[in-house]
């Protein structure tokens, strides 16, 4: 190991031969961002000359370009073991990129289109009486169908999952604990599709008409194992001295866990219980098969069919007009947009209300 | 720790105004006994989940004409009803596979860029914008992947059948636009990064800084800091990241059902359009289909419930198996 100076950020001195390392030469700090223009060049280059029309296929090629470049020169100018760390490097960047794109893409189209119809007629109109091949219309049936079905899911999911994570952190010890933990885990991947089918296999025997209630039966189950294992991971980060303390001087266990538990995790029970909201608000499987939609405005979640936002863009996106498509993409922006505020104040909670560690 | 541990002295005059001396065991009790209610409540949710489908999906599979395993079209609603999964389950397994072998790669790829690689001042950001996406909801990646994605993948459709046709999966046998398992694949694989990312991310920065500075010590690059000693502290967080990853890809109904351009028919080929999985064909089916119908799309579903099941059963063995760090009281 005669270069165990090289090691970290690719050698911070400048560019002009000489040694930037006692050892052995080394590529300019530069170099990464030359491959990279260097290999975006080649894939236009070789995408415009054979002709392909899908940018896809220039960008595959500037990537594969990029990485052959890199590693090959830095092979020949450094060693071996520098040139494999040189495409590791470049290939997280490339996968950092590649990511990137359709994620902005996605955010970007949905704003640029949605702000089309976008205005305070179409959050305060429902879509009574207007025929999907005309423009007009609005969200606001689907807006209360939202906000009530998760509102009630919440009010039905929080205590139930902070319940169980208490559980399981504070008493949980034998096999059911492990049993519980196990289903947890499993109940985090059922689709929510299945949870409603679940609740359409009781509606069916009770014959129970559809109701923004059974969605949000639906959406509780959905809900649960999310804020289980939020809040389990927040109670398990508080400090058994914590604990100890409290019960040394002879407080009982659960006011121990009320009063000194619960509270130094609270902001990341709170950023847990608001992401499970976001998360649910987005469902639209349980609302296709329990709630039904309606063009109408239903603002008593107990009786009759309901709208919801998710379930309101499937329906402008199946109806297939130039009017209807641009009413998703502004129902998509509204989606967005309250699901993004409801993450960005979570973060923010558990941010401010983060509990000191050292890391 | 033994519960409750005061010293009992006096036998308790019950809601005294002292607090926390004589209430004790009673709350005790009554607080257990609720935290316990609701992980057996759990349970039990769990339970009639299974039973409840599979009693639906039992009527539905008495009147079949068809037989459910081999049965190649889905006609739940006429009289005499003939439907069977292997269409669903192929396409569901194919989709997901595809969506696996692009997302966790990427997903391992941009959690080490934002944990190892970033600018210190870029990783905070970069990583607070992959959490938002994770949140951005399926039916908007759907109504995204139909109208954006499709158009830009049907060159790459075009090109992979012209030159990839000898690999057979990308052989495309049925016309039509890129409405197939390939794109259904890619948007369900850009669905689920976010998710892998963040939590392989969080398992990436737990690795005690101890070992990456003593592979640094012995002029370790940067790679091989992160062969030596990152990933291995990972594995079991980058598997558990991918589970949760299959999880949403295998039930992910709303992407596929704005996509896919759905058929029965049985095609290993990605650049087809056709096919169908089990949460799509229930979402698409469920409008139109009578009593029989809707019990029949039960039991697909209870198929998709015991495949999930499956699934996160398995990885949480395999987590299980390497279960060193558990993080808390560690």
């Amino acid at each position: 190991m005669s270069h165990a100076a090289v090691q970290q950020a690719p050698a911070p001195l400048p560019p002009s031969n000489g040694g930037q390392s006692l050892s052995h030469r080394g590529l300019p700090r530069w170099a990464p961002a030359g491959f990279a223009v260097l290999g975006i060049l080649i894939g236009a280059g070789i995408g415009a000359a054979a002709g392909l029309d899908s940018k896809v296929q220039w960008g595959l090629i500037a990537v594969i370009a990029f990485l052959v470049v890199s590693y090959v020169t830095t092979s020949v100018v450094e060693n071996q073991r520098q040139a494999k760390d040189r495409l590791a490097t470049s290939v997280v960047w490339v996968c950092f990129v590649l990511a990137v794109i359709p994620l902005f893409s996605l955010l970007w189209t949905t704003i640029s289109r949605g702000v089309k119809v976008l205005d305070g007629y179409f959050l305060s109109h429902s879509m009574a009486g207007v025929p999907s091949s005309q423009p007009g219309g609005g969200v606001y049936h689907a807006l209360i169908g939202t906000l009530e079905q998760v509102g009630i899911a919440t009010v039905i999911a929080t205590p139930i999952g902070l319940l169980t994570a208490v559980y399981l952190v504070e008493y949980g010890k034998g096999a059911l604990a492990r049993a519980v933990t196990f289903f947890v885990d499993v109940m985090t991947g059922i689709p929510s599709i299945v949870a409603g089918l679940f609740i359409l296999s009781l509606v069916l025997m009770t014959d129970t008409p559809p109701s923004g209630l059974l969605g949000s039966l639906a959406l509780t189950i959905l809900m649960i194992p999310v804020v289980v294992r939020s809040t389990e991971e927040m109670l398990k980060l508080v400090p058994n001295e914590l604990r100890e303390a409290s019960l040394a001087l002879g407080v009982p266990k659960w006011r121990t866990i009320l009063k000194v538990v619960l509270p130094t995790a609270i902001g990341g029970i709170t950023t847990g219980v608001m992401l499970a909201i976001a998360r649910i608000a987005g469902e639209t499987a349980p609302i296709i098969l329990l709630v039904f939609g309606s063009n109408l405005i239903n603002s008593n979640p107990f009786e009759g069919a309901q709208s919801s936002l998710p379930f309101y863009i499937y329906q402008e996106y199946k109806a297939g007009e130039v009017a209807s498509i641009d009413r998703a993409w502004a129902a998509a922006l509204v989606l967005i947009a309250f699901v993004m505020i409801l993450n960005l104040v979570a973060r923010g909670i558990a941010r401010w209300k983060a509990p000191k560690t050292g890391r | 720790m033994a519960s409750t541990t005061p010293m009992d002295t006096p036998p308790a005059p019950p809601l005294s105004s002292k607090p926390g001396t004589s209430t004790g065991r009673a709350g005790d009790n009554i607080f257990a006994g609720l935290s316990r209610g609701s992980g057996i409540l759990l349970l039990v949710i769990m339970a009639s989940i299974a039973v409840f489908l599979t009693y639906r999906a039992s009527l539905a599979l008495s009147k079949n004409e068809g037989n459910f395993f081999t049965t190649f079209e889905w006609d739940a609603s006429l009289t005499p009803p003939v439907f069977g999964i292997p269409v669903l389950l192929v396409g569901t397994i194919l989709s997901s596979i595809v969506a696996m072998v692009i997302a966790v790669p990427i997903a391992v790829g941009i959690a080490l860029f934002i944990s190892h690689y970033a600018p210190r001042r870029l990783a905070a950001p970069l990583a607070y914008v992959i959490d938002l996406l994770a949140a951005v909801p399926s039916i908007i990646y759907g109504l995204w992947g139909a109208l954006v994605l499709v158009p830009y993948l049907d060159g790459l459709n075009l090109w992979l059948d012209q030159y990839f046709a000898w690999t057979y999966i990308f052989d495309q046998t049925q016309p039509g636009v890129a409405r197939n398992m390939l794109t259904v694949g890619i948007l369900l694989a850009i669905m689920i990064l976010p998710i892998v990312t963040s939590v392989s991310r969080e398992v990436f920065l737990q690795v005690p800084r101890m070992n990456e500075e003593a592979a640094l010590a012995l002029g370790a690059t940067r790679w091989e800091v992160i062969r030596l000693s990152v990933l291995p502290f990972g594995r079991s967080g980058v598997i558990s990241a991918s589970m949760l990853g299959l999880g949403r890809a295998l039930g992910e109904t709303m992407a596929v059902a704005t996509v896919l351009s759905p058929s029965f028919v049985l095609s290993f080929h990605l650049t087809d359009p056709v096919g169908g999985t089990f949460a799509q064909n229930i979402a698409a089916k469920f409008d139109e289909a009578n009593a029989t119908g809707r019990d029949a799309l039960i039991a697909s579903g209870l198929v998709l419930f015991f495949l999930t099941l499956l699934v996160n059963g398995a990885a949480r063995l395999i987590i299980a198996r390497r279960k060193e760090y558990s993080g808390a009281n560690a």
